[in-house]
């Protein structure tokens, strides 16, 4: 934007002050964008399309719970009621394995917080594209938020024919899979064989195709080998789950490093 | 245990569970965010898949100790190839499947 000769430079005004409005405009005309765009019906489709490998893979693993669920003696009810109160998979594998092992009720909560604080990086990383929408939808938006359905929402995302709607549909299609698998395994579990057909891997294979697709860049190539470097030797030494969320705040900062390095010498 | 102990214990296991989910979002979709944390957060999803993906290809879970070659590693290998030919999502999947499944099957362990 060309300012007027006369106009006294504001203290200040720097390039830096410019791009940053730039980007409270865009900001601001993304909202915009959202709230005029027409309401068109292909959201549910698109969800459900992008939610089935999740569904998918949720399926022998909540049958897995289910079944050691009903071993452990937790009744059917209560299985729904933890996978409807809680939707936090490795979380409720580690309740059912401390309750079989006669754990405390707080213990069991206070590793449940630590297991899922994972969460707490997905949700600010998701965050940069659910700006300005109303918080109610933020907040049932939150209940939703898991590995699975972050990569697969981020990935969307970035390819740019994604909204709050389609990533929300993810969400619940994943939840109400998870309810129902994890009820039918305390159910019937038992007579379902495991692994069957390679089902253990389905969400590996997810996992690897979503981390492949986001790798458009080799600032993300270097952050994705540091994760993996540093995530094994951090789990092989240091007992518990610290490794997820230490080893990805590391990477990626080395990550941001390495980029600001290089735009800064191109 | 009762229904009010489950209540009680799937209740904080959920708020416990929620809070991480729900306080980024509700006040980061709300700020303008600088340009750093931006850049900072792009970088969020491929270290957190690598992380969680590590101990699955590389280590020996129950025991947790390091493995090479495990079968979800050397099948790791031809399935990245077919999502690198196809970026087909839902094909990965069933061709990673499908393998991780054949691999079952192999004489050597």
């Amino acid at each position: 934007m060309a300012m007027p000769l006369w106009q006294p430079i504001k203290p200040g005004y720097t390039p830096v002050n410019q791009a940053e409005e730039q980007r409270k405009t865009m900001h601001k005309q993304n909202r915009e964008q959202r709230t005029m765009q027409p309401d068109d019906k292909s959201w549910l489709k698109d969800g459900a399309m992008a939610s089935w490998p999740i569904c998918f893979g949720y399926i022998p693993i909540g049958l897995a719970l289910g079944v050691l669920a009903n071993q452990a003696e937790i009744p059917v009810w209560a299985v729904a009621m933890m996978s409807i109160m809680v939707f936090a998979g490795s979380a409720q594998f580690i309740c059912v394995a401390m309750l079989t092992a006669g754990a405390s009720v707080w213990s069991i909560i206070l590793t449940s917080f630590v297991v899922n604080l994972r969460h707490f990086l997905m949700s600010s990383a998701i965050a940069v594209h659910l700006t300005g929408l109303r918080r109610i939808f933020l907040s049932f938006f939150a209940y939703g938020i898991t590995d699975e359905s972050f990569a697969v929402n981020m990935t969307h995302f970035r390819k740019g024919n994604w909204d709050h709607k389609r990533a929300i549909i993810v969400n619940q299609l994943a939840n109400i899979t998870w309810i129902i698998a994890t009820v039918s395994g305390a159910l019937i579990g038992q007579f379902i064989p495991r692994g069957a057909f390679g089902t253990d891997y389905a969400l590996t294979a997810m996992f690897l195709a979503l981390l492949l697709f986001q790798l458009h860049d080799v600032v993300y190539v270097l952050t994705g080998l540091t994760a993996l470097g540093l995530a094994t030797a951090w789990y092989l030494l240091i007992p518990g789950n610290s490794y997820i969320v230490g080893s990805s705040v590391i990477a990626a900062s080395i990550g941001y490093f390495f980029k600001q390095y290089r735009d800064k010498h191109r | 245990m009762s229904f009010l102990e489950y209540l009680f214990l799937f209740g904080g296991m959920g708020i416990v569970t929620y809070l991480p989910r729900w306080l980024p979002l509700f006040y980061l979709a709300h700020r303008e965010l600088p340009k750093w944390l931006i850049d900072w957060l792009s970088m969020i999803p491929v270290a957190i898949l690598c992380a969680l993906l590590a101990p699955i290809l590389f280590t020996d879970q129950t025991t947790r100790s390091l493995e090479l070659g495990k079968p979800e590693l050397l099948v790791a290998i031809p399935t990245l190839l077919f999502a690198v030919k196809t970026k087909s999502l839902g094909g990965t999947v069933f061709v990673g499947m499908g393998l991780y499944w054949l691999s079952g099957f192999l004489p050597v362990q």
